[in-house]
């Protein structure tokens, strides 16, 4: 059975999404940070939680952006093979919500037409990252994310061989979380992306980090894995906003996809204290 | 244990500079200049030049912003720091132009502190990802050039006991670096 969805209905709810993921950020992540504030041992690292929550909090009641970074607009899309959208382009429906959302909702246009910056002006804009995947049903499922590029600059990839095994993927993620330190805004969030081919690890790394922090893997070595990283990563001291600690990370999130027996890809993508998220189904 | 935090007017002098220490908890009250990407980019194009530059920066102190535009009634969207390292190539030019401090986020070290330590200056940490909270501690917030380059146009900012941390002090000691080595688990 078709499912006629009218794209307007997609542009009003990306407009909503991005407004509310900048004005509060996932319950999950608060309330890690706020138990933070009570188990870091640093006093200034305390001290520097706290007054992350208190931010949060103020966003919340004032309704204004908890950083002045908004990001760039990561849409990811479930959509159902049933369903027939109407009434136009779902990429520009996409694209009216973040410009009408980053409008109303007072959120810093952050975006650049022209990454080279060789063009005098910017060139035509596309406020949106757009991940889609086809699914079985008549549902749309969508997670939006504004991705602060604090963090997101401190991301990596890299092309191991099998023989490197898990090992090198341990490495690595402590390698780039100890090159980002207090860049990429801790404590972080760890999204750790392996398998497929180059540019499927960086979306399974996108992925891992846009999963609540309190969603296991459902494997239980992967699961293991993802908490023997948690504990390393916080061994490095990096601590709050890099000023020294046992807090560096809130989360380690794991995630695979079959690939090719000559390879290995691994991704890392770091997701700052304020990873905004939000999901929704049409 | 009661948290006290030295308060600085800005700007700030010689000795002042002088007796500040990395690991110092500070909140800074006065005038400074905001700079991005964009903005250090073309100060130093303009300094290299010896073209005027919009405001001068003699005895200024840098902050690393780049704010959200404000809503009806404030007088600057939210304006927590951005990362410090991306403007670290400009810096010696700036300092060379009479800035004394920088405040931003995010670490230095090597080669990006050299230019601290010729020239005396400080680099203080304010906390990354505080833009609601930080807003408040800015009480006027005018553009005084540049303002093509929309966030990241050049703002004169008047803030107060506005909280930041010593990262590089006039000795050369880097909070970052010591901090992390006491946290460290081997």
């Amino acid at each position: 059975m078709i499912r006629d969805i009218d794209v307007s209905v997609l542009r009003d709810t990306v407009a909503r999404l991005i407004v509310e993921a900048n004005y509060n950020i996932p319950d999950d992540i608060l309330q890690a940070l706020r138990d933070a504030a009570v188990r870091e041992e640093s006093e200034i690292g305390r001290r520097t939680l706290e007054q992350l929550v208190r931010n949060y909090e103020i966003a919340a009641a004032e309704r204004l952006p908890v950083c002045q970074d908004s990001g760039v607009a990561v849409v990811m899309l479930e959509v159902g093979q049933d369903v027939h959208w109407t009434g136009g382009s779902l990429q520009e429906a996409i694209f009216e919500g973040v410009r009408e959302g980053t409008k109303t909702g007072y959120l810093r246009w952050s975006v650049t037409g022209d990454p080279t910056r060789m063009l005098k002006t910017a060139g035509g804009d596309a406020p949106a990252v757009i991940h889609t995947e086809i699914v079985p049903g008549s549902d749309v499922q969508i997670t939006f994310a504004s991705k602060g590029f604090g963090a997101e600059n401190m991301s990596a990839l890299k092309m191991f061989v099998p023989a490197d095994g898990v090992p090198a993927i341990t490495d690595f993620v402590l390698e780039t979380v100890d090159r980002a330190g207090a860049d990429a805004c801790p404590p972080i969030i760890v999204g750790v992306g392996v398998g497929g081919t180059f540019e499927t690890a960086a979306l399974l790394a996108k992925k891992a980090v846009l999963r609540p922090i309190n969603v296991r893997h459902p494997r239980a070595d992967l699961c293991r894995l993802e908490s023997e990283l948690l504990e390393r990563v916080n061994d490095l001291g990096i601590g709050p906003q890099g000023l020294g600690g046992r807090i560096t990370a809130l989360g380690v999130n794991i995630e695979i996809y079959p690939t090719h027996i000559a390879g290995l890809p691994v991704a890392v993508n770091l997701g700052c204290h304020s990873t905004r998220r939000i999901s929704t189904s049409l | 244990m009661p948290f006290h935090p030295t308060h600085l007017n800005l700007p700030l002098t010689g000795a002042v500079l002088d007796g500040l220490r990395a690991g110092d908890s500070v909140e800074l009250s006065g005038a400074v200049i905001s700079f991005r990407d964009a903005t250090a980019a073309r100060l130093m194009r303009a300094l290299e030049a010896g073209e005027p530059l919009p405001v001068s920066l003699k005895n200024e102190i840098l902050y690393a912003v780049g704010p959200s535009p404000p809503k009806p009634g404030q007088i600057i969207g939210s304006a927590g720091p951005t990362t410090t390292a991306r403007m670290a190539r400009f810096l010696p030019t700036l300092f060379a132009a009479g800035v004394r401090a920088v405040i931003g986020k995010g670490e230095l070290h090597g080669d990006e502190m050299t230019p601290f330590l010729t020239h005396g200056a400080v680099y203080f940490a304010a906390i990354g990802g505080l833009g609601a909270l930080l807003a408040k501690q800015i009480s006027s917030a005018t553009v005084v050039g540049y303002d093509d380059l929309g966030p990241e146009a050049l703002y004169a900012l008047e803030i107060t006991a506005f909280p930041a941390v010593v990262i590089i002090d006039r000795q050369g000691r880097n909070f970052h670096e010591t901090a992390r080595a006491h946290w460290k688990r081997r």
